[in-house]
């Protein structure tokens, strides 16, 4: 495995900003006091009139975007996930999402896979938070290829967007001619007929990798990647869920509220399925090299296939 | 003029049977003042982008904003009735998409100076001349991020920008003094590289003007006023009582404000 291409989703973001922002004038970049971290760094080089770094103030940040876009900008603010989504969870509602402000919230840093850092900055939450906004779009992106694509999707979107990147290198499973990123509508990767996996960004490689080794068992499963938690792409899911009869959901946020929250949502409406939910069992994290955590955690391939593997 | 708009905030308070009276009336000197003189604006252009911009950051004052709003042309004066009512575009708090002309939506105290904040930033950075203007509550700069929001302002130099305080002296729970000081006010928007201009009655619109030249002639740091005036004015029975912050008044005390008001109307066709 050591040969596979891998990188952290944040250095997309960074990327993919620097990409648009020469393409169009309008995009802003709004950071924390942590564009080392987050990679906006990369679009400040790039464009330092157009990178508006706030200090240390996310709730005032949210504010200014807010108040960028309503003259025609297009704002992209970026912190911590921890700090974008729970410290101004509020101004992110009512700043944003209720006069539905045409401003991307770039959320780095996201899960325990921030790892060293400890609990404080490890957000399991976001995904449940930001999900709960009238007209927010929530995005997960799997690996470079997906955020960077997501990025672009966020910017041509007219609408607040959240945008949720990691901090830890993670393989390239999307390098493949034929893929294509909807807001939406997620991705089926691999077929089967015993139970469906659908996973959200860095466990979309935990799943295919379960998935395999399931395959060694005789178990056969397929794996849908549900990259945009919100709208939920509910017909693939409804349809593979009456297809295989046994639903598993895997995610680096807490069980409650996020990919498997939206998942037994809408199947308990549409089509009642058992369904297993993999994630961060609601306990806080811990300090800890990033690999360490998610095998701890048992969200790795090997932790995610013993948990499907007692459960079937 | 503020006499009219006093009425149509006693009116649609009334008809809500709810709302935010008290700093409506502290605040109709300057609602009027911005609506009517001060601001670039034409209410059948409400989304040009070279006008100029207000954020009511202390939203609940709603019933003023709309008063002054509607007396400008923005929309019909027989709305304001409809005020907090069910299917009504007149939302307790300010709404921007109901309502054109309303340049951010606001009621979480703290919030509505960030976003002019961002408003007075785009200004810069476009370079376009058009100024921004938000009102804040002397209760609401206890919120952190009013603080935050005049650092970056300060900061950024932004004299496009200029931050009003109404200094009724009272909130919910009482008197500011008692409740939690945020006095000095003055002395913390200096701190904050805020030129300030402290005007001793905010319900006096020569003093108003005088305060909003000195605003518009400074240049290279951001302008606080911070202008004293009575909640409740125009009301005999409301001023300067906490209690009339958040309440309506029933069918015999709205004769009586309506009363009020007119006397005051009459005393100024006499002047």
């Amino acid at each position: 495995m050591s040969e596979v291409k891998k990188i952290a989703t944040r250095e997309s973001y960074g990327k993919a900003l620097a990409e648009l922002g020469a393409e169009h004038e309008d995009l802003v970049v709004l950071d924390a006091d942590l564009a080392g971290a987050t990679k906006t760094g990369v679009f400040k080089k790039a464009f330092p009139d157009r990178h508006i770094d706030c200090g240390i103030a996310e709730c005032n940040m949210m504010g200014i975007a807010a108040g960028l876009s309503t003259t025609g900008k297009v704002p992209f603010a970026s912190t911590f996930a921890m700090f974008a989504s729970g410290r101004a969870f509020e101004q992110v509602r009512n700043s944003i999402g209720y006069p539905h402000m045409n401003v991307k919230i770039g959320a780095t840093h996201a899960g325990i896979s921030v790892g060293e850092d400890g609990a404080s900055h490890q957000c399991n939450e976001d995904l449940a938070l930001m999900r709960t906004i009238p007209g927010m779009v929530v995005i997960n992106p799997s690996d470079d290829i997906e955020a960077r694509a997501a990025v672009r999707a966020a910017y041509e979107y007219v609408g607040p967007v959240y945008l949720r990147f990691g901090r830890l290198a993670v393989p390239v499973i999307n390098d493949n001619p034929d893929y294509k990123f909807e807001i939406g509508k997620g991705v089926t990767l691999r077929e089967g007929t015993d139970l469906t996996i659908i996973a959200t960004g860095l466990c979309v490689n935990s799943a295919l990798e379960a998935a395999q080794m399931l395959e060694k068992d005789g178990v056969s499963a397929k794996v849908i990647n549900i990259h945009t938690i919100k709208p939920l792409d509910e017909e693939l899911v409804v349809a593979a869920a009456k297809a295989t009869g046994k639903v598993v959901t895997v995610e680096e946020h807490s069980i409650i509220g996020g990919l498997g929250g939206a998942v037994c949502e809408t199947l308990s409406e549409k089509a009642p399925t058992p369904v297993l939910r993999i994630g961060v069992k609601d306990v806080f994290g811990e300090s800890g090299p990033a690999v360490a955590l998610l095998h701890k955690y048992q969200l790795d391939g090997e932790g995610v296939y013993a948990q499907i593997k007692e459960w079937i | 003029m503020a006499n009219e708009v006093r009425k149509g905030i006693v009116t649609a308070v009334h008809s809500a049977k709810a709302g935010h009276p008290g700093g409506s009336l502290s605040a109709a000197d300057v609602f009027t003042y911005l609506y009517f003189e001060e601001m670039n604006i034409d209410p059948k252009d409400p989304k040009n982008p070279d006008r100029d911009r207000f954020v009511l950051s202390k939203g609940h004052t709603a019933p003023g904003y709309y008063s002054a709003m509607a007396h400008r042309g923005y929309f019909p004066v027989e709305d304001l009735v409809t005020l907090r009512h069910l299917g009504s575009h007149l939302q307790g708090h300010p709404c921007m998409q109901h309502i054109p002309g309303i340049d951010m939506s606001s009621g979480s105290l703290g919030q509505g100076i960030s976003a002019a904040v961002g408003m007075a930033l785009a200004g810069k950075m476009d370079k376009k001349d058009y100024r921004v203007y938000t009102l804040l509550g002397d209760g609401e700069i206890q919120e952190g991020q009013v603080w935050e929001a005049s650092m970056f302002a300060g900061h950024r130099k932004l004299d496009n920008l200029v931050v009003i305080v109404d200094n009724n002296g009272l909130q919910i729970d009482g008197n500011i003094a008692d409740v939690c000081s945020p006095y000095p006010i003055d002395k913390k928007f200096e701190a904050f590289n805020f030129h300030v201009i402290n005007v001793a009655d905010g319900n006096d619109m020569d003093q108003l003007r005088a305060a909003f030249k000195e605003a518009r002639e400074t240049k290279g740091m951001p302008t606080a006023i911070i202008m004293k005036t009575v909640k409740g004015k125009g009301v005999s029975y409301m001023e300067n009582q906490a209690s009339w912050h958040g309440t309506a008044p029933n069918d015999e005390q709205y004769a009586v404000a309506m009363a009020d008001l007119e006397k005051v109307g009459e005393a100024l066709c006499q002047k």
